[in-house]
């Protein structure tokens, strides 16, 4: 059973599995080397079970694992399995190349951009305050680099929840009896000493949504980079984009540098700037994802302009189903905070009665509202529920040809 | 313990659980292996009576933590009984040093589950269940982390405890968030589908005997079908079972329009479920289920 090719092949097999994703540790496969002297070897379906057992560890690589296991264990009994080859991976990276006066030129030149890159960052304050109220859509593309790097530098928190994790405090409510009996006991005399307790407090986590679809395009890009910041600022943060349907981008968004980050967000999600079906997105991430993730208070935020292809009814519906799992439903819209903007899209309309912060996203300075919001939600605060049956009455009536009515000049 | 992964089976089997192959796989491997079996699934799939079946069969208690959020070691392993150390240190009022200090002695502890999962009293080794695991806060699973790997814990005053016979452990979830993959890598990981059809049939034929095969065939193949629908939250074979069992109180011996009205609060438990499937929509499906 140990024999060696065929511990060689479980090795190669934990590598193919690696190789997409799943990730198997040498102690899971020495697992399974042991786990396959129980089991009847010529029962193809008995091993395949036993190999999951002891190799896969979630749900969601479950397919990916049968798939690979077909794959690898196509071979019949006996015959040793030769590893799969796999094309060389592209390099990323160009050779490096001997010092010639070309490459000087080109490092020269690649100093230079760098420096005016410091140039623009450091700006004067008028360039500052001017940048801070210029709008995202009429912003250059050197300005909106300088307006992520200024994201950047804000201070992003979700304000914080009572736990029922207790930690010591001086000044807590409780007593903690472990500690008075300890120092009692040490002392051998009644308590004297009363060290207290209190409950711990933690960030709520925060689930942020935003719309990639046609009308949204111009504002994507700034608005991933936006959640890549709050991402690396926060513990539990959860991301999802949407147009006509819903892709779940937390994995893509984890990784440290945000031009990858993007770069692997962008390769994930199929339809980018296409349809909107908000409602229809909203009630598959309300079915597939609110249970696992409108946990401990969360805080949701929707980024969209809110025009919707979709049922208005069902995005009331969906929206109301979303606003009473999770303590704060902020929307952020980027047309908003204009003088002459009313919500009079069909689907903004349709939604704003279940938003609990209706806010822009217009500029940098609406962005700064949009963190300050998020760090002071409140515990407690209650907030005008709107029943089932009123969620049809609570739609403002709309004329189709209005829905763009609102891009003002 | 199991010979094989077919006995296995067959063992659930007479104790009236009907698992699938993989699920009696990975059972087998994880008494085997002696690792814990963690198993995940939407709720109502079976996953608590897998640990309730299992301490029937082997013959040995049942230990059982149920995880909430703020669970702690307090609540998970040990705890002083401090109104008795108090009152202890009072009646001695004036005493030497040295006769208080029993007041950190075994009379005085607490065992909750984990402590007891591990006791040296045990003379096999017990069942343990960590129930809803996903409840439990982040800080915990690391705790339990170091626990599943050497089941031994120490209290400061009392020293270390370790247990003769590690206990059979199974950790469920309900996937209300993930669980840290060095955990899951310890243990035998096995998803809970909802149940086959066929295999639905038996449980329901098993559990609710007085259904009799013709409702049971309908309630198994009407909440098979809902399964299919959009809905919040699907029903599982708990809510079959009790729909079964429902429909039975009421006297009722084929499903009809009426009566899945009256009942149909027993399969989906989110109003908005129950409107979108009340009416038109149950007629269709209950005529799709005679028509097979």
């Amino acid at each position: 059973m140990t024999d060696a090719p065929f511990v060689a092949n479980l090795v190669a097999f934990g590598r193919a599995l690696r190789s997409v994703g799943i990730p198997v540790t040498p102690a899971q496969t020495a697992d399974l080397a042991r786990a396959l002297t129980w089991v009847d070897l010529t029962d193809r379906a008995q091993v395949f079970r036993t190999a999951r057992a002891i190799l896969v560890t979630r749900k969601e690589d479950l397919v990916l694992f049968e798939t690979v296991f077909n794959l690898f264990w196509r071979h019949p009994e006996g015959q040793s399995v030769s590893t799969p080859r796999r094309p060389p991976a592209p390099r990323d990276r160009p050779r490096q190349e001997g010092f010639t006066i070309a490459t000087y030129a080109a490092f020269r030149a690649r100093g230079e951009l760098e420096e005016r890159d410091v140039a623009d960052r450091a700006g004067t304050f008028s360039d500052q305050e001017r940048l801070q109220r210029k709008r995202f859509a009429e912003m250059s593309p050197e300005e909106l680099e300088a307006a992520r790097r200024l994201m950047r530098t804000f201070r992003w928190e979700a304000s914080r929840r009572v736990t029922r994790r207790r930690t010591p405090d001086p000044s807590g409510s409780e007593i903690d009896l472990r500690g008075v009996l300890r120092h009692a006991g040490r002392l051998g005399a009644l308590p004297a000493y009363l060290p207290r307790r209190t409950r711990a407090e933690k960030q709520r986590p925060v689930i942020l949504l935003a719309d990639v679809s046609g009308s949204m395009e111009r504002y994507s890009k700034l608005v991933l980079q936006l959640f890549h910041t709050l991402m690396r600022s926060m513990s539990d943060v959860e991301t999802f984009v949407f147009g006509t349907r819903l892709s779940r981008i937390t994995p893509q968004l984890r990784l440290r540098n945000v031009d990858r980050a993007l770069a692997e967000a962008a390769h994930h999600v199929v339809d980018w700037a296409g349809g909107t079906r908000i409602g229809a997105c909203l009630g598959d991430f309300n079915r597939t994802w609110s249970r696992r993730v409108l946990r401990r208070g969360a805080i949701v935020v929707v980024v969209s302009d809110g025009c919707d292809r979709g049922d208005p009814e069902a995005l009331a519906q969906e929206m109301r189903y979303l606003q009473h799992r999770c303590h704060r439903l902020i929307w952020l819209n980027p047309h908003a905070g204009h003088e002459d903007y009313a919500p009079r899209v069909a689907g903004m309309a349709a939604a704003l009665p279940f938003v609990d912060d209706f806010l822009p996203a217009r500029d940098i300075r609406s962005l700064k509202e949009f963190a300050d919001t998020l760090a002071r939600v409140r515990g407690g605060a209650r907030r005008a529920r709107i029943g089932r049956t009123e969620v049809s009455r609570g739609i403002p009536r709309v004329e189709s040809d209005t829905r763009f009515d609102y891009v003002s000049s | 313990m199991f010979d094989s992964i077919e006995a296995t089976q067959a063992s659930l089997q007479e104790q009236g659980y009907f698992a699938d192959p993989g699920l009696a796989t990975s059972l087998f491997l994880a008494l085997r292996m002696d690792k814990a079996l963690f198993l995940e699934g939407e709720p109502g799939v079976g996953k608590t009576e897998v640990a309730r079946v299992l301490s029937a069969i082997l013959e040995t208690p049942l230990i059982r933590l149920q995880c909430y959020e703020g669970l702690d070691v307090n609540h998970a392993v040990y705890e002083w009984n401090y109104p008795r150390q108090l009152i202890a240190i009072q009646a001695r009022d004036g005493a030497q040093e040295q006769d208080v200090a029993d007041i950190f002695s075994e009379r005085y502890l607490l065992r909750r589950p984990l402590l007891q999962a591990i006791d040296r009293s045990h003379e096999r080794a017990p069942v343990l269940l960590i129930d809803e695991l996903d409840r439990a806060d982040e800080e915990f699973e690391s705790f339990l982390l170091e626990l599943l790997g050497d089941f031994q814990i120490t209290i400061p005053e009392l020293g270390t405890f370790r247990a003769e016979h590690p206990p059979v452990t199974i950790i469920t979830s309900n996937r209300t968030r993930e669980i840290h993959d060095a955990l899951k890598r310890r243990c035998i990981y096995h998803w809970i589908d909802y149940p086959a059809p066929e295999q639905e049939l038996q449980i329901v034929l098993k559990k609710v005997p007085e259904a009799g095969p013709a409702l049971a065939r309908q309630v198994v193949d009407f909440v098979q079908r809902l399964r299919d629908e959009e809905l919040y939250k699907l029903p599982g074979v708990a809510e079959s079972l009790d729909w079964a069992r429902a429909l039975t109180h009421l006297s009722a011996e084929r499903l009809d329009e009426d009566v899945i009205d009256r009942t149909l609060g027993l399969l989906l438990k989110y109003q908005d479920d129950v409107d979108v499937i009340r009416g038109r929509r149950a007629a269709e499906v209950l005529a799709e289920v005679d028509t097979q």
